[in-house]
């Protein structure tokens, strides 16, 4: 019943927010919020490290912006053929990768992102570094146009609640028990008679799916897809936005991709430009050794503990 | 949601009022935005020294223009078109700013294109170097300033063939800029009847060359091109020289080179380097006296890309001047009108593809011997007139020119 408050509060905040607050950064918000979440589920739910999601943000993103400005498809079923071919790819390195563990998955996902990154350097599509620039916003359901920033931060909006309750639907459901389960001791979920790797497969393209989800709206709300998006440095920073906010909490990401972005965004602006990766390293490190359960983490401890 | 409607017709009402108070000038003030590299592989051509220009051309005016402040904001953006179409974005929704300048590296002059048009506001680039800004890519509020890579070939590339370097093989940095300036210098080439064996591309920024140049070694042209430019080009021609290409008997041609370059190589290293400049400062008393001043701000002589923004910024604030307006089509407009007269361009001229038009220069680099001390490290061998170095108004293929 609490939740459900917090989380009515938290939507009607977001709606009244672009009133007060510049819209197209909190449409950047969303995007790594619905990232980070994304990656939330294999990492806090499923267990397991992945280093390349970088490579279906990206990947998306350079998709989508094919989609709608080559072929001209319209928003809506761009942002989908973005999310499909990420779901495609992450079908490819799930395959390979769920077969081993630990630092060898993250290892492995690294290495197939890498491949990715390089084929979006060379690929005549993808424009090297200068990116697929001017992809068209279009129109929302053919009507309502896009260009406009309130009528953009709303759509981002719907797409981030929905995929939103997706996951938390995913992880209360049976298969997210599974998921735990086979986090916590996989030779016992095995025991069980449960095929594992099905189910991690599974969580990883769902993971995949939605990461590419976030990064063919990223492109559409910037009308850009660069390389950035698929470099590693992607990857690193979407696991330090799920450790800051909390790790295995549903809104956790959420709000760790909300500081990260804040704080890049303004103090990129302030005296301590040159700055912001070692303020955000020296966050971490704090991060790490005070509060290991993340923000939200924290605060839940918190709560339990005092009632 | 009727909330949500009474609000926003408060803020429009609002905005109204405000725009009611100076009708001539936005928001009561001129601001003018600087995207620049301030920390990474162009920042010592353009950078903080770009920066110092601009105000310099706004201390020009007393820091006001037809009774309106003039403010100025910079940003860093690290040669990232993402981060730079996201500032300028920004900028022009939230921030007020009437004009985004300087704009070095062509992906991130190209992103900030697509923003201008949107928002109807004028780019004035000045480090940005690729041709196509003001052909296939050109908008119509987007003006290109200090030169481009068809001057440069014109430049450097004829003065190469011409001394017997007829057969080319290019070092490319891997974005738009590299393949422009590479595209245009082997028109020159193959124009002038020499001859391209191939070329490599590196990625921007790069730090090691070593396996690029020894492509370049073993396919034994006479002349290796390098189109890049800053960080790039000096580590290039670093690893040219452990490598002995000169000695070799290959010789390497800087396409983009800047005074800064020829500082952070020293002359030993640089001396006998052919170069096309938009600018010198030891050109006449004006550019002496200009440029000492940047030196006092600085601590550093000008490079073209700098005192191109200096221009570009002067002139755009003189055209608000004579109009009273910062309106973007007026001013534009004016812009034109004016021909561009200032210690960096004589009798400059705006075409509607968004060229500024001026005379351009080949120089050569000095030997020790026949430097005078620091900063005096280049001769003018050659005046190129603004039509041979940027084309006609007939070639440029602008689309709305």
């Amino acid at each position: 019943m609490n939740a459900k408050i917090g989380y009515l509060i938290a939507l009607v905040l977001l709606i009244v927010a672009p009133f007060v607050i510049y819209p197209v950064f909190l449409m950047k918000v969303l995007c790594f919020a619905l990232f980070a979440s994304a990656f939330n589920l294999i990492l806090g739910y499923g267990g397991l490290l992945s280093f390349g999601h970088a490579a279906f943000f990206g990947g998306a993103s350079y998709v989508t912006g094919h989609a709608l400005k080559v072929w001209g498809l319209p928003t809506e079923l761009g942002i989908l053929t973005g999310a499909a071919a990420a779901c495609v790819l992450g079908f490819l390195v799930g395959m390979i990768a769920i077969r081993r563990q630990g630092i060898y998955f993250a290892m492995i996902t690294l290495a197939m992102a890498q491949m990715v990154f390089f084929l979006f350097i060379t690929a005549p599509f993808t424009g090297g570094e200068n990116g697929l620039q001017g992809i068209p916003r279009g129109t929302a359901l053919g009507a309502i146009d896009l260009q406009d920033n309130l009528n953009m931060y709303y759509f981002v909006l719907a797409i981030f609640v929905l995929a939103y309750f997706l996951i938390s639907r995913t992880v209360n459901s049976p298969f997210g028990q599974v998921l735990g389960a086979i986090r916590d001791n996989e030779n016992r979920a095995k025991s069980l008679g449960y095929d594992t790797d099905k189910y991690k497969l599974l969580a990883f393209v769902l993971s995949a799916t939605l990461a590419g989800l976030a990064g063919a709206t990223k492109s559409v709300v910037f009308q850009l897809a660069s390389l950035t998006d698929a470099h590693w440095h992607m990857s690193g920073e979407v696991v330090l936005m799920t450790l800051l906010g909390g790790l295995g909490t549903i809104p956790g990401p959420a709000v760790g991709a909300g500081i990260i972005v804040t704080l890049q965004n303004y103090l990129a602006k302030g005296p301590l430009g040159g700055w912001v990766p070692v303020v955000l390293g020296l966050i971490f490190i704090v991060c790490v050794l005070a509060f290991r359960r993340g923000v939200v983490g924290e605060i839940k401890a918190m709560i339990r503990k005092s009632f | 949601m009727k909330f949500v409607k009474t609000l926003s017709a408060g803020v429009s009402a609002l905005a109204l009022l405000a725009s009611a108070a100076s009708a001539e000038i936005s928001d009561g003030k001129v601001k003018i935005g600087i995207l620049t590299d301030m920390s990474a592989s162009y920042s010592d051509v353009a950078g903080p020294g770009a920066v110092a220009a601009a105000e310099m051309a706004i201390e020009e005016f007393g820091g006001q223009v037809a009774g309106a402040p003039i403010e100025l904001v910079t940003a860093d953006h690290q040669n990232k078109a993402d981060i730079a179409a996201n500032t300028a974005r920004e900028w022009g929704d939230t921030g007020q700013v009437d004009t985004f300048a300087e704009l070095v590296t062509t992906s991130v002059a190209m992103a900030v294109f697509e923003v201008a048009k949107q928002q109807n506001k004028i780019a004035l680039v000045s480090g940005a170097a690729s041709s196509p800004l003001t052909n296939d890519a050109c908008i119509p509020t987007g003006l290109h300033w200090t030169y481009n890579t068809r001057a440069l070939a014109v430049g450097t590339g004829s003065a190469v063939v011409a001394e017997g370097g007829d057969s080319w093989f290019f070092l490319t940095a891997d974005y738009a800029f590299g393949e422009a300036l590479q595209k245009d210098v082997t028109a020159v080439v193959e124009k002038a009847g020499g001859k391209v064996l191939g070329s490599v591309k590196h990625p921007f920024p790069a730090s090691d060359f070593s396996s690029f140049i020894l492509q370049a070694q073993a396919s034994g042209a006479k002349v290796i091109g390098l189109a890049n430019a800053g960080a790039d080009t000096i580590n290039a021609i670093k690893a040219a020289n452990e490598f002995g290409i000169v000695a070799g008997g290959q010789s390497i041609a800087g396409l983009l080179v800047f005074l800064s370059d020829i500082h952070a190589l020293g002359l030993e290293v640089a001396q006998g380097l052919q170069m096309t400049v938009s600018f010198y400062w030891d050109m006449d008393d004006e550019t002496r006296a200009w440029s000492k001043k940047f030196m006092e701000k600085t601590g550093k002589m000008p490079t073209g890309v700098q005192a191109g923004t200096y221009s570009a910024v002067r002139h755009y604030l003189k055209a608000i001047e004579a109009t009273g307006s910062d309106d973007t089509d007026t001013v534009l407009a004016k812009m034109r009108e004016m021909p561009v007269e200032d210690m960096f361009a004589h009798g400059g001229v705006l075409r509607t593809d968004g060229r500024m038009v001026h005379d351009m220069y080949l120089a050569k680099v000095k030997a020790p011997s026949e430097s005078s001390g620091p900063w005096d490290y280049l001769k003018i061998v050659r005046t190129i007139p603004g039509e041979e170095a940027f084309g006609t108004l007939e070639e440029s293929t602008c689309p709305t020119k």
